[in-house]
């Protein structure tokens, strides 16, 4: 990323210098304040909250919100807290990914090495099924799971999740494969390999930075979903982020913002920390997906 | 035998993607659009009443309310998006040293749920224990900020939040855009004496085009398909004031109980979506290709 583009660099006085840091000092608590307020006020009691000043440090530190939000806050009927749709929210999403993942890298395989007559048109409609606005397909999967039988259920969600991460697993493997040397894959094929010899002993062995970039991808997205988890989760299948809308915007009566806030953090905990361990594919994930057929 | 095997195999093996594709995109998008010509109500129907829920549906305030809330949105998030992803790429790319930590912190936001960027934004707007409250605190007790209540002004606080979210996205776009601009065209330009804010504006910044296009294209379908953000932040509100096509779209199918509607305002987002993204993959796939 660095080294070829130091000569874009404006050449400048220090006042410029000094400038150009602070305009960046100022993003960088921009984009740090929300978290930063999430983070305090989750550590208040109530009373330092509304009586006081939300950008203040916490005069009396309490944890007493973060066990509430985690298993004594009343999401819907049950006073459970967010643990169980913590725990539903991982058993979708861990099914769903890896399971798009296999079928995004054997996609890509057939897609690059394989060519068959209609290799495009599959691509071009897998891909196309990335972009689509979901609200297209609420209905009929609505009537598709019901008629499955697997309405409301984790298992519903996992399909739903699978088969819409379908497309993206199958553009970032298809892009990465088409840069591999096909004169590897045919030497192989002389050698009598098999179909899938070739995609476990050849592929697979060099796909390690592109499987990353998947699974985060699908991780993120997936975790935080909330349309598909609003319209097809049911009473022991609601997901985290669904169940923390519930707690946040229909809580009747007191209004416990520092249970709010805790809550938001454990929801955005999972992608946060994958964020900090691997931000580097974090982002490629995002380029890749932003761009290119 | 075996050989005929290994030719169907790679058929064998995409052949349940595609169908599941097939049936649950294209399908269900065919489902969708007959669902919009019969009058559907809480269950799908089969009365075929043609255009009638669309003729409807362009009749309707609220849907009207989510188009004009749509081209506000969109626009300001888009534009501002752009703009600030620009300048904090073209800051950053100015040998900065401290560029590791900051470029982490300025993408964060895009790891996070619009549900939990909704609530800490609902709560940090909020009149009553918000920013509002905490300039009162420190003093300056005439500060007055209570958009988020305001039904004028409820929009721009879903902007400010998106723009939160999604800006960081933006410039690392632009940064990578940036790196890779070539430095022979930079010497050149300073052999002949132009000044380094004359190179951005003359050489640099017109060739970041592809960039700006990509950054058009996701930011306009991330706007399009809005609904997390505007649910957790305002709920849809005050009344029916930030109410987008999406919001729409699940309120008629699935409260409202006017899934022919419903359905139809849903064709609509996609159309709008389409024609924004097949031009733009077409194009994108054809250069590959050329290349």
């Amino acid at each position: 990323m660095s080294g070829v583009s130091q000569d874009n660099a404006v050449t400048g006085n220090r006042l410029t210098r000094a400038l150009i840091y602070t305009v960046l000092i100022f993003f960088v608590i921009y984009y740090l304040l929300p978290l930063y307020v999430m983070v305090v006020n989750s550590l208040k009691p109530l009373d330092e909250i509304r009586g006081g000043n939300l950008m203040a440090l916490p005069q009396n530190w309490s944890l007493q919100p973060w066990r509430d939000a985690w298993s004594a806050a009343q999401i819907g009927v049950e006073p459970t807290g967010l643990k169980p749709y913590f725990a539903n929210s991982f058993k979708i999403v861990v099914p769903a990914v890896i399971l798009s993942t296999i079928v995004g890298a054997l996609n890509g395989y057939v897609l690059t090495k394989c060519r068959f007559r209609g290799a495009n048109v599959v691509f071009a409609l897998l891909l196309l099924s990335c972009f689509i606005p979901f609200q297209i397909v609420l209905i009929p999967a609505a009537r598709i799971l019901g008629l499955l039988g697997i309405a409301g259920t984790i298992k519903g969600l996992i399909l739903i999740h699978f088969v819409y991460g379908i497309g993206f697993s199958t553009l970032f493997f298809r892009n990465y494969y088409a840069a591999f040397p096909t004169e590897l894959i045919g030497a192989a094929q002389i050698d009598g390999a098999t179909f899938f010899q070739i995609f476990t002993r050849i592929l697979l062995p060099n796909s390690g930075p592109i499987i990353v970039v998947t699974v985060i991808w699908q991780f993120t997205n997936q975790w935080n979903d909330f349309l598909f988890g609003a319209s097809f989760s049911g009473f022991d299948s609601t997901p985290m982020t669904v169940a923390l809308n519930n707690l946040v915007n229909s809580s009747t009566g007191v209004k416990e913002y520092n249970v709010h806030f805790a809550g938001a953090i454990l929801a955005a905990l999972p992608t946060l920390f994958v964020y900090v361990v691997s931000g580097r594919y974090f982002v490629r994930g995002l380029m890749a997906g932003a761009v290119k057929g | 035998m075996k050989d005929r095997l290994q030719n169907w195999l790679p058929r064998l093996v995409v052949a349940p993607s595609f169908l599941l594709v097939l049936l649950f995109v294209y399908g269900f998008i065919l489902y969708t659009a007959y669902l919009s010509m019969t009058n559907s109500r809480m269950l799908p129907s089969s009365e075929w009443v043609g255009f009638a829920n669309y003729t409807k549906l362009f009749k309707l305030r609220s849907w009207d309310t989510a188009l004009k809330n749509l081209a506000i949105f969109g626009i300001l998030y888009i534009v501002i998006c752009s703009a600030l992803g620009l300048f904090l790429a073209i800051l950053l790319d100015q040998k900065i040293r401290a560029e590791g930590v900051i470029r982490p912190i300025y993408l964060y936001p895009m790891a996070l749920s619009f549900i939990v960027t909704g609530t800490a934004w609902k709560w940090f707007l909020d009149p009553g224990i918000g920013i509002e409250n905490t300039m009162h605190a420190w003093g300056w007790e005439s500060f007055h900020f209570d958009w988020i209540k305001n039904r004028s002004f409820a929009i721009y606080t879903v902007v400010m939040a998106a723009v939160w979210q999604s800006s960081g996205f933006v410039m690392a776009m632009f940064l990578a855009g940036l790196r890779g601009v070539d430095n022979e065209i930079i010497k050149a330009a300073q052999i002949d004496g132009a000044s380094g804010f004359r190179i951005y504006r003359r050489i640099i910044i017109p060739l970041m085009r592809p960039v700006f296009l990509s950054a058009f294209v996701v930011l306009a379908h991330l706007a399009i398909k809005a609904y997390d953000l505007v649910i957790a932040l305002t709920g849809g509100g005050p009344g029916r004031a930030t109410e987008l096509p999406a919001t729409f779209m699940y309120s008629y199918t699935f409260t409202r109980n006017q899934m022919g509607i419903g359905a139809s305002s849903a064709i609509i987002m996609l159309i709008m979506i389409f024609s924004i993204i097949i031009p733009y993959v077409y194009s994108e796939t054809k250069n590959g290709e050329n290349r």
